[in-house]
């Protein structure tokens, strides 16, 4: 059973759980995590897509990470935000994948990533004339192929920041590593970035 | 827009100072790294919607699938249980049919040399009441034995 003590459960920045009460804790546990699986599946499903490119990959993933969240849900404490810990289940989980992708070299596993030039065309608009909106485009496609040649921790650092909008303290937490080499991580990779970009135009 | 996540100032002040903490991003990487960010939530939100529609769409399909595949396995087991039972039949009306020659014949049989043995029972008894006439003194002399 949950640990009662633990006064309040912080959810996504902001959002705090409300505590349970004996009485209805039994009935609470359930639409609580219902709650948060509601309020940041689509955060996760969107750091699995950004970091895979693959819809159905993402998918799996995000169902797993609620899985694996929903099994040790008794034993999240609170300490940090719902969203730092499902996040740290999500970088995990793909951890995992790619690890197991690569052990299993000899299968013929096949990608449904798409390439970097069907990931640049989702660039909303924003009024830009055509010249600026194909320019917007080629660039962001360099982002992409930039990604492409980044370590995975680089990679989930970067996407972290730079499409979750998340601080390195938060960054930290998540992916288990100081905010000292969150920060090293971060400016290789956009060091890396940069150079891509440097080179495109 | 269902990916704005809802910031406290705290945490909001937090990620402003990490952003001024990085190396200052020149505004050309700044712009791009927005594009990319907004390219990436647009792309994320439109599959999430999609995939949930196509969930929420495949409910009444799954059913009508699973009832599709109900009637189809109903069917099946009913054409082969129908198909076993008629052939199951077919060898029990073949079997009782062989059983009936066996006995019909075996009654034929029986009544048969019934009608052997009754013929020769008959012969015996016509042969039995005609002495020949070879016969006649011996028959006499047995006559005249037993009157002793």
């Amino acid at each position: 059973m949950r640990d009662m003590r633990a006064s309040t459960k912080v959810m996504a920045a902001g959002t705090a759980v409300s505590p349970m009460t004996a009485e209805s804790g039994e009935e609470a546990g359930p639409q609580e995590f219902a709650r948060i699986v509601e309020s940041h599946r689509p955060q996760i499903f969107r750091f699995l897509l950004a970091s895979t490119r693959d819809l159905d990959l993402a998918e799996t993933l995000t169902q797993e990470c609620f899985l694996k969240a929903h099994r040790n849900w008794a034993r999240f404490r609170g300490e940090s935000t719902a969203m730092t810990w499902l996040m740290r289940i999500a970088i995990n989980l793909q951890k995992d994948h790619w690890r197991n992708r690569r052990l299993q070299f000899w299968r013929q596993t096949q990608s449904n990533a798409v390439d970097v030039d069907e990931a640049s065309e989702w660039l909303p608009s924003d009024e830009r004339d055509a010249e600026q909106q194909l320019l917007a485009q080629e660039q962001v496609q360099q982002v992409w192929k930039a990604l492409e040649s980044l370590s995975h921790r680089q990679r989930t650092v970067f996407l972290l920041r730079f499409v979750e909008d998340q601080g390195l303290g938060e960054i930290a937490q998540s992916t288990g590593l100081s905010e000292g080499t969150v920060k090293a991580h971060l400016s290789r990779a956009l060091a890396k970035v940069r150079a891509a970009l440097g080179g495109g135009r | 827009m269902i990916f704005e996540e809802k910031k406290t100032g705290e945490a909001r002040t937090d990620v402003l100072r990490d952003r001024k903490a990085e190396d200052e991003l020149d505004p050309v990487l700044d712009k791009v790294l927005g594009n990319f960010r907004q390219c990436v939530h647009a792309w994320s939100e439109s599959a999430y919607q999609h995939t949930r529609n196509e969930t929420r769409a495949a409910v009444p399909g799954g059913w009508r699938l699973a009832v599709g595949w109900a009637m189809g396995c109903v069917l099946v087991a009913g054409g082969v249980s129908g198909g076993m039972y008629e052939h199951h039949r077919q060898v029990l009306a073949k079997i009782r049919a062989e059983q009936e020659a066996k006995q019909q014949q075996l009654a034929a049989q029986e009544r048969a040399r019934a009608t052997d043995e009754d013929l020769l029972a008959a012969v015996d008894s016509e042969v039995s009441q005609e002495v020949p006439a070879a016969m006649e003194p011996l028959a006499q002399l047995m006559e005249g034995d037993e009157s002793q």
